[in-house]
């Protein structure tokens, strides 16, 4: 019978949610496929990992090894690359991540095996897949196939997959033996560094209004700093404002940053890149203000503003001061 | 310390209109403005600065074609020593796999302890070329670096996880480093500065030259391709407030106030 493995994440003790969004899209291949669907776990002292994990497939390979207590590409590449020679899944699906874009497309490499990269859609076509992927910061989707025959290498996209609940698997756990030695590595973990802690927590707000590229220099923050001071919020903003250093990362929102959950949520000259809008979709209200009628923000807004940020800004902070003494 | 670092010119969409050709594979290219891809920018500023450090040279390659040679001299005019462009009709239709092939070809051809690609281009958004390329190469990798520290044979670097995480690795070198952007804050390049490195030869580079054949790249040498794009489905999208500044400010007054946005 055909296999399809899924790659479970896990950081500091804890599943990853990438690791339920990959094991659930691996599911729903498999049953279109008529195969099975294997999580492959990789850790130290996981069983409690692979105990959550065996309801949600056919079987938990697990490989337990002092050596895979921290994520290390070369250490995983080695366990992988046996693993997947023998197990010959035809498909191995692993999340578009951190840890994904360090190891996947090495292990793809590898095994000469075809890979597709960051896909937001993967559905069976005949001995193939028929991908989606974004292009041009989500402006645009393709539709993408593979050149070559399987088996096949898959990243999805972290949130891009719903995870759907479905009958659980009476499940097994299978302990696959480590192929890893005491030979050196050419790279070594050395230690987590946590995010450092800023003056105020974003996740905290009840109202943020976030600000982006579209405010083009950092002297222009102050004009959007004020609308949230009106607002009694606060101000937080999208990863380029944080990269040009115009305020600190501790006001991030998006996958590399905060999530963030306020009753309201302002965005500000910010087009609504993926790896922004996982960072506040879970927010109550959102409203965005975009001089581009296309901006991908406008598909995930519950009100869009089409309008010069510097035109648009001063005048709603006139009004809001005005009403609110009103 | 040798570094190469592999950039891309790509064109700018962030700000744009962007709108589908009549191919209906492409995007509709003229009209934008092309620049170097973001995280090259800060890929070649950290070479550089590593260069300004520790002595050594910074050659930039990049597979394009005669217009790459536009992102190639703004390199040179940053504090680039050497440009290689790489380009050949075979090169066509090359996915992250092939692409990161003809690099991998090119590179092997100058002495090099270190080499910088950026974590992904803003046009296809790969992420993988980088990684691919040292797996290639028989070298390690690190990933999504935003900071990093040179220590004899080997470097200290930062990798950026999700959540404001981050990881400490030490890697042995020669080495591929994916860079991250927010790593640095890239020089400014003025026009001054582009003419004085507009004289500077930049080598050409095709698949004969590369020890390549036409089968490895391009199309044939890739594992996936492109078959249309298309505009993202809105779902159900956001109510457009519409009016004069002053009416759609009192729009969202009275959505505020609905909402729980005033505090």
């Amino acid at each position: 019978m055909k296999k399809i493995i899924a790659l479970a994440e896990h950081r500091q003790g804890e599943l990853r949610d990438i690791t339920w969004e990959v094991v659930s899209k691996g599911r729903q291949l498999a049953e279109v496929m008529g195969a099975e669907v294997e999580v492959v776990l990789l850790g130290k002292g996981v069983k409690k990992l692979a105990e959550t994990l065996k309801p949600k497939a056919k079987r938990v390979l697990l490989v337990e090894d002092d050596r895979l207590e921290a994520f290390n590409s070369e250490t995983y590449q080695k366990v992988l690359t046996q693993l997947i020679t023998e197990r010959k899944p035809f498909l191995t699906l692993i999340g578009h991540t951190a840890m994904g874009m360090d190891i996947a497309p090495a292990l793809s490499a590898q095994l000469k095996m075809p890979l597709a990269t960051d896909c937001i859609g993967v559905d069976v076509a005949g001995e193939s897949f028929a991908l989606t992927r974004q292009l041009y910061g989500g402006k645009v989707n393709a539709a993408v196939s593979f050149l070559k025959n399987g088996p096949y290498m898959i990243t999805l996209r972290s949130g891009g997959f719903p995870v759907v609940e479905k009958e659980p698997f009476p499940g097994e756990i299978v302990s696959v033996p480590s192929p890893l030695t005491d030979e050196g590595l050419a790279k070594r973990f050395l230690q987590f560094v946590e995010a450092a802690v800023g003056e105020v927590d974003i996740t905290q707000a009840d109202v943020l209004v976030s600000v982006g590229r579209g405010i083009k220099e950092a002297d222009n923050i102050p004009l959007v700093k004020e609308l949230a001071d009106i607002l009694g919020g606060v101000l937080s903003c999208s990863r380029p404002v944080v990269d040009k250093k115009w305020l600190p990362k501790d006001r991030q929102v998006g996958t590399s940053g905060k999530t963030v959950k306020p009753k309201v949520y302002i965005a500000i000259g910010i087009s609504g890149a993926f790896q922004h809008v996982a960072g506040m979709k879970g927010a109550g209200t959102v409203i965005a203000i975009n001089k581009d009628p296309k901006a991908p923000i406008f598909g995930v807004a519950n009100y869009g503003i089409v309008a010069d940020l510097f035109k648009f800004v001063p005048v709603l902070k006139e009004k809001l001061k005005e009403l609110k003494k009103s | 310390m040798n570094i190469i670092v592999c950039v891309k010119r790509v064109p700018e969409t962030a700000d744009a209109d962007v709108v589908i050709d009549k191919s209906g594979k492409d995007i509709e290219r003229s009209g934008l403005v092309f620049d170097l891809n973001e995280w090259d920018n800060y890929a070649i500023e950290e070479a550089i600065m590593l260069k300004e450090k520790t002595g050594g040279t910074v050659t930039v390659i990049s597979m394009g074609g005669e217009d790459s040679n536009e992102s190639l001299r703004k390199c040179l005019a940053m504090g680039a020593d050497d440009a290689v462009r790489l380009t050949d009709p075979a090169f066509a239709g090359s996915d992250g796999f092939a692409t990161a092939k003809v690099l991998a070809e090119a590179v092997r051809k100058i002495p090099y302890d270190l080499v910088f690609a950026g974590v992904q281009a803003e046009d296809d958004g790969f992420g993988q070329v980088g990684v691919t390329l040292a797996e290639i190469l028989g070298i390690p990798h690190v990933s999504l670096v935003n900071s990093l520290e040179v220590q004899d044979k080997k470097m200290k670097v930062h990798r950026e996880l999700e959540g404001g995480l981050e990881e400490v690795v030490e890697v042995d070198l020669p080495a591929v480093l994916t860079i991250q952007t927010g790593i640095n804050q890239p020089r400014y390049v003025s026009i001054m500065g582009i003419r004085k490195v507009a004289k500077k030869e930049i080598k050409a580079l095709g698949v004969s030259d590369l020890n390549l054949k036409a089968e490895e790249v391009g199309v044939p040498g890739s594992y996936i391709q492109l078959e249309k794009i298309f505009l993202p489905p809105v779902g159900e999208g956001a109510q457009m407030l519409d009016g004069k500044p002053e009416e759609i400010a009192s729009k969202v007054f009275g959505i505020l106030k609905d909402k729980g946005g005033l505090t």
